[in-house]
Parts: structure tokens; sequence; C-alpha cells
């Protein structure tokens, strides 16, 4: 087995990081319009919206993400419906992602201050426009930081779908040392690529997170 | 009629009773002065009449229209009720001429280019032509001041609410604002505002409320309520023998 030279493990593993990277990117996605609507009715002036978009992110912040994986992958099955992995997945981040999301925004939402609600209430804007023209662009703002920082937990999070099949870098660093019995240069390198992918974008958001700190 | 009649307005606090039974006409034109110590209900008075907060009992009207009976929509209302806060509260994404514009556009629905021109010529109007491109954070207090007045005004309102609007001010800033208020009274604007500068109610004021543990003590043209106070209450808080 010594023919799986270094470079062939290596050039193994990059070609499934592209699966935890568009994983990644379809589940940060998907979870950031979902997190929106889940934004939306936890800031609302609708007590059941209120409630039920609690209930939602406690649900999913409270649960392990493995769990809501099997639930999706297993769970799903049990009612006559094939789920592959790769959908299992995605559903699954992207409904934790969606949760957690919403939590970071809602923070963003109500740390503006409330003179801004006050002014553009007293101007006469409903508040769907309030939450659109006022509200909304300045939370932005703020959330561009924990946002990008959020993205690494999701970046990691894939990892749970080798769990169910899903062939990632993780899944594939399983196999290759299955056939190498290499496992501490094959999982050195998995840990590795993993560093590449996550350390830019916490770096950037600690970035982010200061020039925002300055220009206050 | 008054424009704005407030009668017998009460509201709490849970136990605590803030404006304990407030009457207060406003006429068409009329310069309103509110003044009193901190804490006797003047914020909490001026926020009732557009309905920021809500109140127990009594009824307030602006122009015909009850607020806070739960008839009268509370949008339409604010359409004609301007209000100016201490805190300026622009928003600091937007420029000046947006800060401006937005109610207008977003509101009122006028196109943008007439709602443009109508942005500058308020910002020439209070004395800030030019800025209309300049952010929240590049003008001064003075300035943002001066803008949320013209914010205001963009939706042509019957009455203009201001609470304390000098008083987070630096001095040399105040004069600057309260030149474009007084201009603003010349031109017929009606004005209830909270104030702590007793020259300018005097001078501009066409009536003078004096507001003491949430009851109008005392009320009058304020050259008589000066020279004269009626009560010890009031001649305390101006400093002059009664
Ligand atoms: N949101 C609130 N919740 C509870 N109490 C309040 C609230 N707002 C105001 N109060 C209380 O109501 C009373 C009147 O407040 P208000 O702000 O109207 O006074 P003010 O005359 O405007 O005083 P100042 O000159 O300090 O602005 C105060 O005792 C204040 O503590
Ligand atoms: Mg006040």
């Amino acid at each position: 087995m010594s023919d799986f030279s270094f470079w062939i493990i290596l050039q193994n593993l990059l070609l499934a990081t592209r699966w935890t990277i568009l994983l990644s990117l379809i589940a940060f996605v998907s979870g950031g319009i979902v997190g929106l609507l889940v934004l939306l009715a936890r800031v609302s002036h609708g007590r059941v919206l209120r409630i039920l978009s609690l209930g939602y992110i406690e649900v999913f912040q409270g649960t392990p993400l493995l769990m809501q994986l099997f639930l999706f992958f297993f769970g799903v099955a049990l009612f006559g419906i094939e789920v592959s992995p790769w959908v299992a997945a995605w559903l699954a981040l992207t409904l934790w992602t969606s949760a957690f999301l919403a939590e970071i925004w809602r923070g963003c939402v109500e740390s503006i201050p409330k003179g801004q609600w006050e002014a553009s209430e007293s101007l006469a804007l409903s508040y769907g426009e309030q939450m659109r023209h006022v509200i909304l662009p300045q939370a932005l703002r703020i959330a561009v930081a924990p946002t990008v920082g959020f993205s690494v937990q999701v970046v990691k999070g894939t990892a749970l779908a080798s769990i169910i099949g899903f062939v990632e870098l993780t899944k594939a660093g399983t196999m290759l040392n299955n056939v190498t019995f290499r496992p501490f240069l094959v999982y050195t390198l998995v840990a590795l690529i993993y560093f590449a992918l996550c350390f830019p974008l916490s770096w950037y958001s600690k970035r982010l997170e200061g020039r925002l700190n300055v220009a206050r | 009629m008054s424009l704005v009649s407030i009668r017998d307005v009460r509201k709490s606090y849970g136990a605590q009773e803030v404006l304990k039974g407030v009457s207060l006409d406003t006429g068409r034109g009329d310069v309103v002065a509110i003044i009193g110590r901190s804490g006797s209900g003047k914020s909490t008075l001026l926020r009732c009449i557009n309905g920021l907060e809500t109140y127990q009992s009594g009824s307030i009207t602006v122009d015909g229209m009850a607020v806070g009976d739960g008839k009268t929509d509370l949008r339409t209302l604010r359409r004609h009720v301007g209000m100016v806060f201490q805190q300026f509260n622009l928003f600091p994404h937007l420029t000046a001429g947006e800060n401006i514009m937005l109610a207008p556009t977003v509101v009122v629905k006028e196109q943008k280019g007439e709602a443009r021109a109508v942005a500058e010529s308020l910002l020439e109007k209070v004395g800030l032509a030019g800025k209309f491109d300049a952010y929240p954070s590049q003008l001064s207090g003075g300035q943002q001041q001066r803008v949320a007045i013209a914010r205001a005004l963009a939706m042509r309102p019957t009455v203009l609410l201001c609470d304390e609007i000098t008083s987070a001010l630096d001095p040399e800033l105040v004069n600057e604002v309260l030149k474009v208020v007084e201009r603003l009274a010349s031109e017929g604007m009606t004005l209830i505002l909270v104030t702590h500068e007793m020259r300018f109610a005097r001078d501009v004021g066409t009536k003078l409320v004096f507001m003491h543990q949430g009851r109008v003590h005392e009320e009058g043209p304020p050259k008589a309520l000066f020279g004269q106070p009626a009560t010890p209450e009031l001649a305390q808080f101006i400093g002059v023998q009664p």
C-alpha cells in the first residue's frame, strides 16, 4: 500500500474538499434565507409568530446537529421517502444554520437604538417600512462580522455529514485511512485543510469586527 | 377650534401616575413652550400627541383626528404631526438628503426627483445648502439637528413637536437651531416645544405652559408669566421672587 503516496492522498482529500466547500456554501446560503424569515418572525409584532420562531430556534440550538442529521436521514426514510445523504445533510445544515443566524441577527436588530424606531415611526413609516429602510440596513452592517464568524461553524458542521455517508473531506479521510493505514498523516492533512478553509474566515471576521469598533 | 386639543389626559407607568389630568389647547400658528422640572411629564405629554405613548383616559385630537382612541390610524395622524428629538435620531446609514427624502418617497410615494428638490430647498432653508450628500457622522450636532428639523418638515406637518431639541448641543451650537425654529414660528408653523431655553420661550412663544408634577400648573402669555408668576413653584423654577 506504500504506493499510496503522499501526493495521491493529498489529491484525493482535495478533491473531496470540493464537496465540503459546496455543502458549506449551499447550507450557508439557504440557511441565511431561512434564517432571515425566522428573524422576521422573531422580531415581529405577532405573538404567535414570535413564540413559534423562538421554539424553532431553541429546538435547533438545543439539540446536537448530529441528531438533526440522523432525523433527516433515517427519520424521513420511515415515511417511505428516500433521502440521499446529500439532501439530508443539506436540509439539516440549512435548518441548523438558520436557527443560529436568526439568533445572531436578532441581537443585531435589537442593538439598534430605540431612537431609530421612534424617529421612523414619527415619520409615519409602517413597521415593514421601518424594518426595510431603517433597521435592517443598520443591523446588516453590524451583522457581517458575527455572520462571517459563524460560517466557520458551518464548515466544521459539514464534517458530521460524513457519518450518514456523504463523501466530503472527513469521510474521504476515513476512507483513505482504511486503505493506507496512515492515520496520522491522513488526519493531519484533513485537519490542515479544514484549518485552511476556516482560518481566513475567522481572521476576516475579526478584522471586520475591529474595523466596526474603530468606526464608532 | 384649536388645532391640538388635549382634554384631561391621564397616563401612568405602572403605579406611577405621570400625567394627572392634563388639558391644553393649541391654536393654529401658536408657539407653545412647555417648561418644567425634570420628571414633570413634559416629554410624556408630547409623545402622547403623536401616539408614541398611549394614555389611559382623557382625549387628544389633532386637527379633528382623535389620537389613541384606536380608530384613527396612527400613520395618518403622523403624516400631520412632525417630531424632533433631543438626540436628533438621524438615520446614520443615509445622507442628510436621503434622511429628508425617506418618508416622502416611502410613505407619500413622491417621485424621487420631486422629493429631492424638496429636500434641497429644505436644507437651504435650515442653512445647510450643499450638505445633501453628507452623512450624519460628518455633521456637527447643530447641523444634525437642523437636518432633523428639515426631515420632519418634508412631510409638511400641520404641527411640529420639539422635545428639548437644543439640550444635547454644545452651547455655541444652540443658537443656530433656535434661529431655524424662530423662523418657522414667524412663518406661522404651529409648534409645541419642550424647552429649557427660557429666553427663547419668552421671546418666541405665544403661550407658556409650566408643568409641575404631572399637571399644567400655570399657563398664559409668556411675558406675563415670566414677569409675574402666579404660583411660588413657577417663581422658584424661573428664579424670581413672587
Ligand atoms: N418608559 C417609561 N417607563 C417608566 N417610567 C417612565 C417612562 N418614561 C418616563 N417615565 C417616568 O415618567 C415621569 C415623567 O417623565 P418625562 O420624561 O415625561 O419627564 P420630563 O418632564 O420630560 O423630564 P425631563 O426634563 O428630564 O426630560 C418620570 O418620573 C419618568 O421617570
Ligand atoms: Mg423629557
